[in-house]
């Protein structure tokens, strides 16, 4: 099946339907094993147990990008190659790619005030995915405010990929500025930092999450696609009434 | 298994917390939604609003 078959709402629903149970299925077992792994993980000799909070922030903070990056392609199909079912794609990720957002500041905060001795800090890393945070908030409300789907998705895909800007500031943001957040320490030139008794449970933390977004983006795509055949029904019914 | 967090547990509890809840509101606002629309499909279809091609709209496969 090529993404092109997969144009066909009716098509891609009939795959959703087909994918959803197995993927829920993978993801609830890989998050079961990825939190008996963080729970084992021994302490930081630094950080002590706070270091736990790293396996729910970093795969939150991964997929805070990860989304916005998945919005900016499927902006891509909208403007570009018009794919019926991009402008469905961005729209249902948004409140996925915004909760991540939000996991991330928070889970974050709760690790800064006892490592940093703060909850915040107006550095470029936190302020950069406070932006992130409140773009995702600013696309939910464009499609929310414009009446005409079509223009809302012309619209929200050009903030989106302007948007993108933001993921490599978000990303260099510690490299190019002084910032109490600290340097990354597992996807960097010369290998990860982290030791393996942290690495894995955090890896298999990274790929649980990531399945849950797209299990939950499936989901969230297949309601929106039911959204527009309401919709168009609605639509239906007025101009009956009005013949 | 007994765990010992330290003197931080309420930080750590509090992040897996807001993660479980954070999840539990995404799980649940996918259901929801999928149930409410399928609900005012099948109204409309009641009321003999069907699709063009006279398929059922909340039909999946």
């Amino acid at each position: 099946m090529t993404l092109i078959d997969l144009a066909n709402p009716t098509r891609f629903l009939a795959l959703t339907a087909r994918l959803l149970p197995w993927l829920a299925a993978a993801t609830v077992i890989l998050l079961a094993i990825g939190l008996y792994q963080s729970a084992s993980a021994p302490d930081d000799y630094q950080q002590g147990a706070t270091v736990k909070i790293m396996f729910i922030h970093v795969p939150n903070a991964w997929l805070a990008m990860f989304v916005w990056g998945v919005m900016s392609i499927a902006s891509l199909g909208t403007l570009v190659w018009r794919h019926p079912l991009a402008d469905v794609a961005a729209k249902a990720a948004a409140p996925i790619g915004a909760a991540f957002t939000f996991l991330a500041l928070l889970t974050g905060s709760l690790w800064g005030r006892p490592m940093w001795g703060t909850y915040w800090e107006w550095d470029a890393r936190l302020t950069s995915v406070l932006i992130l945070f409140l773009m995702y908030l600013g696309l939910m409300a464009l499609w929310r405010a414009v009446d005409d789907p079509s223009r809302a998705a012309r619209a929200a895909a050009v903030l989106t990929l302007v948007g993108a800007i933001n993921l490599p500031i978000i990303k260099f943001s510690v490299d190019w500025w002084n910032t109490l957040h600290q340097p990354a320490s597992v996807m960097r030139m010369g290998g990860s930092a982290l030791d393996k008794s942290f690495l894995i449970p955090l890896l298999v933390m990274a790929i649980a999450f990531t399945l849950l977004f797209v299990t939950l983006h499936l989901a969230a795509m297949r309601n929106e696609i039911l959204r527009r055949r309401v919709r168009s029904l609605q639509m239906m019914q007025a101009s009956q009434k009005a013949a | 298994m007994t765990m010992s967090l330290g003197p931080y547990a309420s930080f750590i509890v509090t992040s897996y917390a807001a993660a479980a809840l954070v999840v539990a509101i995404l799980i649940g606002w996918v259901m929801l939604d999928y149930r409410s629309q399928t609900q005012r499909l099948r109204e409309l279809e009641e009321r003999g609003i069907t699709r063009r091609s006279g398929r059922s709209a909340t039909e999946l496969r």
